[in-house]
């Protein structure tokens, strides 16, 4: 099966409103037809300019978007037809949900009874029956957040732009959000690009995350790629829990290579094209260090006190000091009770050298 | 009580601010119902004497030609002035709320200025300017000067509730397929509302109770309420001038409660 065409595609664009810091550097990504793909990063890197250039609010300094394979430099927000929720909803807060929601269809000269209809279906998709006479301030955040995705849908674009939805709302609210807009996302088959700064929210709805920091990409993965095979740094810290480890290549053997990181020497993932005499950093999932193995289990196996242990309910969070690394944590889930280790106990962990991943440290991509 | 004195002494003085505010406009209006024909209380009034109070003033106003040439003439330069200063007032502050112009600041101060120049600067400088153009004592010329007063108030108020406005309506309009004049009409506009409102009823009352332009550029057939009034005043010295206070006083109280209707009105749309 050959991969959906693109819908979205930047080309090579870049975003400076200053002429001297740019916000967006160089941003190539191609968004494919009825894709949830994602853009994540923390604030200020550039994943909202990069919607707002989509949506036609913003203009590239550089570069192209393209929608459908058209370049839309020229075309105009309303002739974009992308559908587009904000944060804050922007509801119209002087007309009622009915009204909101009526108001592109009319803008599209629909006959009143196409227009009903559409609106029923629209607050059906959201679960928002017999809303229409409410005014937008007799709503609560997640039923405002309902109607203004219902707006962005009711004139059925094929493309709908969220920039961070859910971010006003508390946390089971936004876990079942999450869900709905899932749903919707299956049953409509339209693509959505998502913009949060929350990698969970990321992880549970997308199909495609691309990790942004300072204005570019750093990977563009399913959520299980950017866990399991973290191409950066930046990618393995920013989602889920990771240990860093700084050191130097010894040696390098197909893609295993030996790293010595000051008083000890780790067998790790070669990732990164690095050679002997290079700097690279490490990283290891607090979760896939064994505490206590049989002894020669892993290639990887070393000594060390207990420096802090937090009891986290389902997982205890172990502190160590080892391979130059003053807080390495370790995950040991709570099935054995959390008496089994104490603080100062000389404990011996391993990890296979696989689950460890070689990468360039980012100072050198920067 | 502790403190009490410094409480009543305290009491005591506003009292006495609010006497000194309010006292010399509210006496005004028992005067309005004088039989006689003067500015003063007469004995027969201060015994609540029914033959002494009249509303014969009122009857002279009424009757009055000048009188009701000057109430045409304020209602018409008024209303002109108000629509041309809120159109153009409304236009500026939208221009103006925009971060992308250039200049901002200095084009705001040059519109507010009008407020801060003494008026019988903008007048005498006006007066040389229009005559020039042939507009001195004409409804022209008074309408585009007293719609120069009042624009500063329409940019301030309307400035004021765009503050309020979240600009990611606009984009919301736009994205769901709306012009720039649909996304005005439909969205904008009626959530701007009470501030264009307020601010045209300032700039009328600025028009109304102007008086320092129309002595300056205002011929006899352009005289408005206040002009008349003034005239009254040095020329033939009748209790009218204070039926026509009295009337007016009424006027500014029912317009200071529209205008804080409307700001409580935009205050709850706010909250929303």
């Amino acid at each position: 099966m050959n991969p959906a065409p693109a819908h979205v595609e930047f080309d090579g664009v870049s975003k400076s409103y200053d002429g001297v810091t740019e916000i967006v550097r160089d941003l190539n990504l191609a968004v494919r037809e009825g894709e949830f793909l994602t853009l994540l990063g923390p604030s200020g890197s550039g994943k909202t300019t990069c919607l707002m250039m989509l949506a036609g609010f913003e203009t590239p300094t550089s570069g192209t978007v393209l929608i459908s394979g058209r370049a839309v430099d020229d075309v105009p927000p309303r002739r974009r037809g992308i559908g587009v929720v904000f944060q804050n909803y922007a509801l119209f807060p002087h007309m009622t949900v009915g009204r909101n929601l009526s108001f592109p269809l009319e803008i599209r000269n629909l006959r009143q009874a196409d227009i009903r209809e559409r609106v029923q279906r629209a607050l059906r998709l959201v679960r928002l029956e017999g809303f229409e006479d409410r005014r937008p301030d007799a709503l609560s955040g997640g039923q405002q957040q309902r109607v203004a995705i219902a707006r962005a849908l009711v004139f059925e674009p094929s493309l709908v732009l969220m920039d961070e939805p859910l971010g006003a709302l508390d946390r089971r609210l936004r876990e079942e959000m999450q869900y709905e807009i899932r749903r919707i996302h299956r049953t409509l088959g339209v693509t959505i690009v998502y913009v949060t700064h929350d990698q969970q929210e990321a992880m549970a709805m997308s199909d495609r995350v691309a990790v942004f920091n300072g204005g570019r990409i750093q990977q563009v993965a399913p959520p299980e790629t950017l866990y399991e095979e973290p191409e950066r740094v930046f990618v393995a810290t920013f989602i889920g829990d990771n240990n860093l480890l700084h050191g130097r290549v010894l040696g390098v053997e197909q893609d295993i290579c030996t790293v010595d990181t000051g008083n000890d020497v780790v067998s790790a993932f070669l990732v990164a094209p690095r050679k002997v005499g290079d700097d690279v950093t490490l990283t290891i999932r607090p979760e896939r260090v064994a505490l206590a193995p049989t002894p020669g289990t892993f290639s990887n196996e070393f000594e060390a006190p207990i420096e802090d242990i937090a009891f986290l309910g389902d997982h205890l969070r172990v502190r160590l000091a080892v391979c130059g690394s003053a807080d390495f944590a370790i995950k040991i889930p709570n099935t054995v009770g959390h008496g089994a280790v104490l603080k100062g106990d000389h404990v011996r962990i391993g990890w296979t050298p696989t689950d460890c991943r070689a990468l360039t440290p980012d100072e050198e991509i920067a | 009580m502790k403190g009490g004195i410094g409480r009543n002494l305290y009491l005591a003085f506003c009292a006495a601010v609010f006497i000194f505010l309010i006292a010399p406009i509210l006496v005004v209006v028992p005067l309005s119902f004088n039989a006689e024909p003067y500015f003063t209380f007469t004995e027969g009034m201060l015994r609540l004497d029914p033959d002494a109070w009249s509303l014969r003033w009122y009857r002279s106003v009424a009757e009055d030609i000048e009188w009701r040439r000057a109430l045409v003439n304020s209602i018409v330069i008024g209303v002109c002035a108000t629509a041309l200063a809120t159109v153009l007032g409304t236009l500026a502050a939208l221009g103006l709320a925009n971060p992308a112009m250039y200049g901002r600041s200095l084009v705001m101060t040059l519109l507010i200025s009008p407020m801060v120049t003494p008026v019988i600067v903008s007048a005498a400088g006006m007066f040389f300017f229009y005559s020039s153009l042939g507009l001195a004592q004409t409804h022209v010329g008074l309408i585009l000067a007293h719609a120069a007063l009042g624009t500063p108030f329409v940019v301030i108020t309307v400035t004021a509730t765009l503050a309020g406005f979240d600009r990611n309506l606009m984009r919301v309009a736009a994205s769901l397929g709306a012009g720039p004049w649909r996304s005005f009409w439909r969205v904008q506009f009626p959530l701007i509302a009470p501030g264009v409102i307020s601010g045209a009823l300032f700039a009328f009352a600025t028009s109304f109770d102007e008086v320092v332009t129309v002595l300056f550029m205002g011929g006899l057939e352009q005289r408005t309420i206040p002009r008349q009034m003034w005239a009254g005043i040095r020329e033939q010295i009748s209790p009218a001038i204070l039926a026509v206070a009295t009337l007016l006083i009424a006027f500014a109280l029912f317009f200071m409660l529209t205008v804080e209707w409307l700001r409580r009105r935009s205050a709850r749309a706010a909250e929303a």
